[in-house]
C-alpha cells in the first residue's frame, strides 16, 4: 500500500518535471515555442475559425512575435478569467486575448503598449423600444456581461443595474434574445460582427472609455516585456499592423 | 436552417472533441479503479492508520466539488512546484475523484462475498493477497460490474468540466464553434446529442458484458 502510493506521487512528479514551463528569453528559444495564452471565443480576435485553427487578429500578433524570436507558436486555449492565473502560474509566456489594460489587472501581471483601441456596445432588441444611449440609462435594468471582461467591470460600476454574468458572452446574447434581460454590454468588435449576423439585434450605442488592449506577460519578467514592446513597434512602423487592421476589421 | 447547416459543418470537429472526451475518461477511469481498488480494500483494514487516511481520502475527495479539484490540480499545484498541462491535470483531477467513488463500490463489492470465503480460503493455506487476488477481487468484480459502469458513465458526463482548464474536449469544441458561428441551441443541442450517443452506448456494453459474466 505505501509502496504503491509512493510509486504514485513518483509517477505524478515525474510527469510535472518532463513538461518544462518557464518564461525568460533564453528558455522560450531553448524550449522551441512560445506559449500564448488565449481564450477563442472572441472574434475576431481569437477564434476557431472554418479549418479548425486558432486564428484572428490577436493569433497573427502572436505568430508575428513567435517568428521573430525564430520559435514555434503554441496557442494555450483557457477561459478568459484563467488566463492570469496561468500567466502568473507559470503555464504560459504570455497573454494575447483582447485583454483590457486595467489598473487592477496591471497589478498583477506587466502590459505591453496598447496595440488596439477598444469601445463598448450596448447592444438591444430592436423589438424592443428600449433604446439606451448612455450606460446610466441601464440602471434598473437587467444586463447581461461576459464575466470578467471590461463590459462586466464598467456596467458593475453603476449602482443600481442588475448585472447577469456569463462565462461566454454568445450566453449572454442567448439571455437577450430569449428576454431575460433588457441589454448586453460587450467590446464593439464582437458585437458588430453578432449583430451583423442577427439582424433583429442592435447597437443602440458604442461607449468611449478610451479603454486599450494590451499583451499581458508575467511580473518581473522585463526582458520579456521590452522584446514584446519593441516588436509592437516594428510592426507598426512597418506596415504589418494596417495591414491586418485592414484584414480583420474592414 | 441556418443553425442546421453550421451544427452539420461542425460535426467533424465537434466527433473530435468527443473522442478526447472518451480519451479522457477512459484515462481516468483507469486510474480511478486501479487507485480505487487499493484505496476500497484499505477502508476495510484492520490496521487502523491505513483505515483512516483511506476514509479520510474517500470523504475529502466525494465532499468538494470535482470543478474545484480541477482548479487545485491546475492552478493551486504550482504553488507546491508541481506544474503539470492541461490534459494531464484534467485525467489526475478526474481519476483522483472517481478513485474516491470506486473505493466505496469496490468497498461494497467486497463486503458482498460472503465472509465464509475468506476463512475457507485462508483455512487453505492462501495468504491475505492471494485470497484477495484470485478468490475475493474477482467475484467482488462481477457483482461491481453495473456500478462502475454507472461511473464511467457519470465520469464522461463530468469530463465536460475539463473545459474550464482549456481541454479541447467536446464541450470547449462546442463553445468555439457557438462563439464563431453564434449558432447557441444547435450546437449546445448538438453536443448534448453526441454526449448521450456517447453515454447510451457504453451503457450497452456494460449490459452485455455483465450478461455474458452472468452465464460464465
Amino acid at each position: 500500500m505505501k509502496k504503491f502510493i509512493s510509486s504514485l506521487l513518483v509517477g505524478v512528479l515525474l510527469l510535472s518535471i518532463s513538461l518544462s514551463f518557464a518564461q525568460s528569453l533564453t528558455e522560450i528559444k531553448k524550449r522551441g515555442k512560445l506559449l500564448v495564452g488565449t481564450e477563442p471565443t472572441f472574434p475576431p480576435f481569437e477564434f476557431v475559425g472554418e479549418k479548425n485553427q486558432v486564428e484572428g487578429f490577436d493569433i497573427d500578433i502572436a505568430n508575428e512575435l513567435a517568428k521573430r524570436l525564430g520559435v514555434k507558436l503554441e496557442i494555450v486555449n483557457l477561459p478568459f478569467d484563467s488566463l492570469i492565473p496561468a500567466l502568473q502560474q507559470g503555464k504560459i509566456d504570455m497573454v494575447i486575448a483582447g485583454m483590457t489594460i486595467t489598473e487592477d489587472r496591471a497589478k498583477v501581471v506587466y502590459f505591453s503598449k496598447a496595440y488596439f483601441e477598444a469601445n463598448q456596445a450596448i447592444v438591444v432588441r430592436k423589438d424592443e423600444k428600449f433604446e439606451p444611449k448612455k450606460l446610466e440609462e441601464l440602471v434598473g435594468k437587467k444586463v447581461a456581461v461576459q464575466l470578467g471582461t471590461t463590459g462586466d467591470l464598467v456596467v458593475s460600476e453603476i449602482n443600481g443595474v442588475n448585472v447577469v454574468r456569463f462565462q461566454k458572452f454568445t450566453d449572454a446574447f442567448l439571455e437577450l434574445q430569449n428576454g431575460r434581460v433588457d441589454a448586453v454590454v460587450l467590446d464593439e468588435a464582437p458585437a458588430k460582427s453578432y449583430v451583423k449576423k442577427f439582424p433583429k439585434f442592435s447597437i443602440s450605442a458604442v461607449i468611449g472609455t478610451g479603454e486599450t488592449y494590451g499583451i499581458a506577460v508575467k511580473k518581473g519578467n522585463k526582458e520579456l516585456l521590452n522584446f514584446v514592446n519593441q516588436t509592437l513597434d516594428i510592426l507598426k512602423s512597418s506596415g504589418t499592423y494596417n495591414k491586418l487592421i485592414q484584414k480583420w476589421f474592414e | 436552417m441556418d443553425a442546421i447547416t453550421e451544427l452539420l459543418k461542425s460535426f467533424p470537429f465537434l466527433l473530435l472533441g468527443a473522442w478526447e472526451t472518451l480519451k479522457l475518461t477512459a484515462f481516468s477511469v483507469g486510474i480511478g479503479v486501479i487507485l480505487g481498488t487499493f484505496i476500497g480494500m484499505g477502508r476495510l483494514s484492520k490496521v487502523k492508520f491505513i483505515n483512516y487516511l483511506c476514509t479520510a481520502y474517500v470523504e475529502f475527495l466525494r465532499g468538494t466539488p470535482l470543478l474545484v479539484q480541477i482548479s487545485i490540480v491546475y492552478f493551486g499545484l504550482p504553488q507546491l512546484g508541481i506544474q503539470l498541462a492541461p490534459y494531464p491535470a484534467a485525467i489526475t483531477a478526474l481519476g483522483l475523484n472517481s478513485g474516491a467513488y470506486i473505493a466505496e463500490i469496490v468497498r461494497a463489492g467486497i463486503q458482498s462475498i460472503p465472509r465464509g470465503q475468506y476463512e475457507a480460503s485462508r483455512s487453505l493455506g492462501l495468504t491475505h493477497w492471494q485470497t484477495m487476488r484470485y478468490i475475493i477481487l474477482p467475484q467482488a468484480f462481477r457483482n461491481i460490474l453495473p456500478a462502475l459502469g454507472n461511473e464511467f458513465i457519470t465520469l464522461t458526463k463530468d469530463s465536460s468540466l475539463a473545459s474550464v482548464i482549456g481541454v479541447s474536449e467536446l464541450m470547449r469544441r462546442g463553445q468555439f464553434v457557438i462563439s464563431r458561428t453564434f449558432q447557441t441551441f444547435s450546437i449546445y443541442f448538438g453536443i448534448a446529442f453526441i454526449y448521450f450517443l456517447m453515454t447510451f452506448v457504453i451503457s450497452r456494453i456494460v449490459r452485455y458484458i455483465e450478461r455474458r459474466m452472468a452465464t460464465a
